[in-house]
């Protein structure tokens, strides 16, 4: 079971990432659970300066970019 | 990973930009014979009347100002994958004010940021030992000198007002900057700032020349996208102010017999944020109307650098005597800068 975390406060880019997540999770098939952080607080312990920030299983994979579907599936496949 | 890389059909990635700048360069060339062709003679407006004056401007304006964004924004997304706020924060921490705080304004500019960011960005300055007037020159000069409104302003206006715009932004966010951190305000950063240890993070995924192409193109399709609206009603009401507004009613508001004129041009830039996309079209019809240069510039400045959501975010990590400072100063310096251009173009 991964873990994947949306870290942003909610802004529009925040929300069309945590959407490409679910769809490439369902792409996968792979289990996972998504969460959204949306304190400013833990964003900053996280070391993520630029929102979205996208996390798996407790690592930052990418800061600062909605990334499409088909690469957060092959992010989840590799780890 | 095979199966979902099977399902596209495959591109070479260098054939679709060669094509994709070939067509952008025809669409130029054909923007304004197009546009006087379908004014003048598809619609038969006479090219003396108002009407035709200001439908012609409309239809040549519209292409021009959307083909622009995306030549101009696909490249300055692709130029700025290459810059990260942690690159920034590295280059920031440690210096003295000064340099660290006109380096500071320089690299607002090129590194993408976006309000919602500016609290984690707020924080992961400090965290890292950048001074707080460091931080605040970037926090003021990168919403202020962004592409959109360059190219708007490039665009519409010309590059003389462009490079004053770009300039003055510069000056208001070094000044802002230098004087903030005079001032030793840290105290009225909220408590918890200086409390949490910010971990930093080591993003292994290099993204290939392919990858930055793409994502460019991509937050490109996104922000025209989203302005897009903005850029056609703005450039709407541009032309209705072309054809139909009398000179003399704006030169009597707006001019430099009304000395209330640009602070009350700055008030009203507030709550216009983020529609420096449909602002900027209005303000280069005003600027033909007789609108001074200096009034002009202080307004899409306010326009940029003020915005009442982002105050809104930032009262998180300031306490209100902070957030009062930083708005003040920054309203003073685009004031001044209002003046200052209208006098010296007076």
């Amino acid at each position: 079971m991964k873990v994947i975390e949306v870290l942003g406060p909610g802004c529009n880019n925040c929300q069309r990432l945590e959407a490409n997540a679910r769809e490439a999770v369902a792409q996968t098939g792979i289990e996972a659970e998504i969460r959204h952080v949306t304190d400013y607080a833990e964003i900053a312990q996280r070391g993520v300066m630029n929102t979205p920030g996208l996390v798996i299983d407790g690592r930052v994979v990418s800061t600062g970019k909605v990334v499409a579907p088909a690469t957060i599936a092959v992010w989840l496949q590799e780890g | 990973m095979t199966t979902l890389a099977a399902r596209r059909v495959q591109v070479p990635l260098w054939l679709t930009v060669v094509v994709g700048s070939a067509l952008w360069l025809v669409a130029w060339f054909l923007a304004l014979p197009l546009s006087t062709w379908v004014a003048f003679d598809v619609l038969g407006l006479d090219q003396a009347s108002q009407l035709g004056h200001a439908v012609a401007f409309f239809l040549f304006d519209v292409p021009k100002v959307l083909l622009l964004l995306t030549g101009i924004v696909t490249l300055v997304s692709f130029l700025r994958s290459f810059v990260s706020p942690e690159k920034v924060r590295a280059a920031l921490a440690g210096r003295n004010a000064v340099v660290g705080t006109a380096a500071a304004a320089g690299f607002g500019i090129v590194t993408p940021f976006c309000s919602c960011s500016a609290v984690p960005l707020f924080i992961g300055f400090l965290e890292a030992g950048v001074p707080l007037g460091v931080t605040f020159a970037f926090l003021v000069a990168s919403p202020m000198v962004n592409e959109v409104a360059i190219v708007l302003l490039w665009g519409l206006v010309g590059p003389q007002l462009t490079i004053a715009y770009v300039v003055a932004g510069l000056v208001v966010a070094v000044f802002a900057g230098l004087l903030i951190g005079r001032l030793g305000l840290e105290r009225y950063v909220e408590d918890y700032v200086w409390k949490i240890r910010a971990g930093s993070i080591d993003v292994d995924f290099r993204p290939t020349l392919a990858d930055r192409t793409r994502d460019a193109w991509r937050s490109t399709l996104d922000i025209v996208g989203r302005v897009w609206p903005y850029v056609i009603a703005g450039i709407g009401l541009g032309a209705v102010i072309h054809g139909f507004v009398p000179t003399e009613l704006v030169v009597q508001i707006g001019g430099r017999g009304n000395p209330l004129a640009v602070p009350a041009l700055v008030a009203l830039g507030v709550p216009l944020y983020s529609n420096a996309a449909g602002t900027i079209p209005i303000i280069e019809a005003l600027l033909g109307k007789g609108l001074p240069v200096g009034s002009a510039l202080a307004f899409m400045m306010a326009i940029t650098a003020l915005s009442l959501p982002e105050m809104v975010i930032l009262r998180k990590v300031m306490k209100p005597r902070l957030l009062a400072t930083f708005v003040g100063v920054v309203a003073a310096g685009i004031v001044a800068i209002g003046y200052l251009f209208n006098l010296l173009a007076g």
